[in-house]
């Protein structure tokens, strides 16, 4: 079993009136890439933060290898950032920057130099040393802040959208640039995306956050298949999302009665009469003229939409609700406006609780 | 390509237009009222003292001379002192102030800033006045002291430098704080959080990003105090009861009691030479900062 690096016991953080983290417990493991992954104001940056040291936890312990942290200034903890906006402090050259950490602690002057030319090098910006962070491109600025921190071994290395402000491309290269270091470097990498697919490429493991509440951890693979809240099902990838009530258990078949009509999904511990909610990817979702067993969901075909090797199909349902539906191949027999009834194998649908709240 | 260039010279065009139409009545204001009498003192102080105190106009270098003589030189040498003595504690003063203001949200820090700027509303003879009342002899001041048991017989503090040097430390902190709380207020907190994050304490945040990074308020700050303070007359004239003397004090005397119209003018021109010195040095400091900052 691996050993957790960060941990956060039921770590609450209250603005005023406002509760933007609650009750959150997470374990990091030393070495592992974890993403947090929510939608803007899910409270990343605050979580990032409390770990860093910039902000106080309202309740709850916050470890760093195994030592309560609480008490400790931002500058005491072994763990170092990656700002959003970079903050290179605009005074001093590329090498300055990257040797700040250094030089506070006083290391000599020649290992500084030595440390500083391997960490430019490693973040290929040899030869940069005496620019002037203004005179850096985005993705440059942002290699530099990555060196800064890095320069200074950190137990965790923090980072707060640090491809956010770069463009598509860049961000991809970067992507697998950051990927790379964090392999070759064994450092335990705590990254805040709201990008999703960023999170799954580059993850060992994916926190996802929703106003506040840690709704799922799980490796990019797990998150994506067995999404475990309506929330996460919605949030990660496209999917279906129907909310209804247990009708009949049978085995591991599960009848649900939604306001779209009745279907069919797989699993384990629910009753009947309790509510709950089934998610569907496109992909797995099938059509036909007639009902297939244990459904009853008429629709209506609404329109098509080509994505390039995807066609998209947008389904009209009868409670007024609209399901997608993608293949690779699109089916000539279909037409805008054609009455069909939709189904999937019960077992590629995933049957989620209704949480507490 | 070809696009952009037009682009940006009919930008450069448009920029060009307004800049001569409004140079205009600026450069024959400037010339009519700050150069021209700037010029006619250079030229008086070349001039020679008539028997009657008037001005005769033929040329001496006379006044210049009497400049070099040690009385003038210890009262230049004094005023410098007190100019510093001035601009260092307002320094030391407003900086932490401005610091404490600049990190209030922006409604308490506006308060804050007219809080500081109320005294100069008031007639600044008053002001200095009500200073000599509260700490003559039998002032509330010495009251207070006595009362305290800090000391058992009043304290001498009007007319005595001491008290010229604080009527100036507060006279000229609003100068210090202005533009130490702007160029503070402009520090963005995540640098600050960075160098904590790399390690660095407070202190050594504050040397090492805070105050590099503030530099060009404390050179506005510098100039704005140092140079009214060399200049400035009435805080001494009352303070110090016509005791304590700086070349303020001087000038004045000489193109009113004294009538030495070309000493004074010397005197003045002087000033107006250590004054261009530091503007100097601060455009020079201002230009490395631009590169370097900016
Ligand atoms: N200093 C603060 N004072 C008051 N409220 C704050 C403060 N910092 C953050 N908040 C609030 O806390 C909530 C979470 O903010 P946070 O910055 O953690 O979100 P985030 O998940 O990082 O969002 P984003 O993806 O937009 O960066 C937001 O509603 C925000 O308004
Ligand atoms: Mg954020």
């Amino acid at each position: 079993m691996s050993e957790s690096i960060v941990s956060l016991i039921d770590v609450e953080k209250r603005f005023g009136s406002n509760l933007v983290v609650r009750k959150m417990s997470l374990e990091i493991q030393r070495g592992e890439f974890l993403t947090l992954l929510g939608p803007s104001g899910c409270g990343k940056t605050t979580t990032l933060r409390m770990i860093a040291g910039f902000e106080d936890a309202t309740s709850g312990i916050i470890k760093v290898q195994g030592e309560q942290v609480e008490d400790k200034e931002p500058y005491q903890r072994d763990v170092n950032t990656v700002f959003q906006n970079y903050s290179l402090f605009p005074h001093m050259t590329v090498y300055d920057n990257v040797a700040y950490g250094l030089t506070i602690k006083k290391v000599p002057k020649e290992e500084i130099r030595r440390r500083v030319t391997e960490m430019l090098a490693l973040v290929q910006l040899a030869g940069y040393d005496k620019r002037k962070p203004d005179a850096l491109s985005g993705g440059q600025k942002q290699r530099v802040a990555i060196a800064r921190a890095l320069i200074n071994n950190p137990k965790v290395l923090l980072l707060d959208e640090p491809l956010g402000a770069l463009d598509l491309k860049l961000r991809k290269q970067m992507q697998i640039e950051l990927k790379r270091l964090q392999k070759k470097l064994g450092i335990t990498f705590v990254y805040v995306t709201h990008d999703q697919e960023e999170a799954l490429t580059m993850s060992d493991r994916i926190a996802v956050m929703n106003a506040g509440i840690l709704e799922q951890v799980g490796t990019p693979m797990e998150i994506y298949q067995y999404p475990k809240t309506r929330f996460v099902a919605g949030f990660i990838g496209e999917s279906n999302l129907f909310d209804g009530t247990v009708k009949a258990v049978e085995g591991n078949l599960i009848q649900v009665e939604t306001s779209a009509g009745l279907l069919t999904t797989c699993g384990q511990g629910f009753q009947p009469g309790e509510e709950m909610h089934v998610s569907i990817r496109p992909e797995h979702l099938e059509i036909s003229r007639e009902p297939a067993e244990g459904f009853a969901l008429p629709g209506k075909i609404k329109d098509f939409t080509y994505m390039g090797t995807m066609v998209k199909t947008a389904l009209d349902m009868a409670d007024g609700s609209e399901l997608k539906f993608s293949r690779f191949e699109h089916d000539s027999r279909l037409r805008e406006g054609d009455p069909v009834y939709v189904f999937w194998r019960p077992e590629k649908s995933v049957p989620i609780k209704k949480s507490a709240t | 390509m070809s696009k952009r260039k037009s682009d940006s010279s009919t930008g450069r065009h448009r920029r060009r237009l307004p800049a001569l139409a409004t140079a205009g009545p600026v450069s024959v204001w400037m010339i009519l009222f700050v150069t021209l009498p700037m010029l006619f003192i250079i030229y008086i102080s070349f001039m020679s003292r008539g028997v009657f105190g008037d001005v005769v106009y033929t040329f001496s270098l006379n006044s210049y001379h009497t400049l070099l003589d040690s009385t003038y030189f210890k009262v230049i040498s004094k005023s410098l002192e007190a100019a510093l003595l001035t601009t260092v504690l307002c320094l030391a003063l407003g900086y932490p102030f401005a610091y404490y203001i600049a990190r209030k949200p922006p409604e308490t820090a506006s308060k804050l800033i007219m809080l500081i700027m109320i005294p100069f509303w008031t007639n600044s003879l008053m002001r200095l006045n009500s200073w000599l009342l509260l700490f003559q002899t039998s002032g509330p001041v010495n009251a207070f002291l006595q009362w305290t048991g800090i000391t058992d017989h009043p304290v001498t503090f009007i007319y005595t430098d001491a008290l010229v040097i604080l009527g100036l430390i507060t006279n000229m902190l609003p100068f210090a704080v202005l533009p130490l709380y702007s160029s503070i207020e402009k520090l963005e907190n995540s640098l600050l959080e960075a160098s904590s994050d790399l390690g660095a304490t407070p202190g050594q945040t504050f040397l090492r990003v805070t105050l590099p990074l503030t530099f060009p308020g404390i050179f506005s700050a510098i100039i704005l105090v140092f140079i009214p303070s060399l200049g400035i007359y009435t805080v001494s004239d009352i303070l110090g009861g016509g005791k304590v003397l700086y070349i303020g004090n001087i000038i004045r005397n000489q193109f009113g009691s004294i009538r030495n119209w070309p000493l004074g003018a010397a005197l003045s021109v002087l000033l107006l030479v250590i004054t261009g010195l530091l503007i100097f040095i601060y455009t020079r400091f201002a230009k490395i900062e631009d590169m370097e900052v900016v």
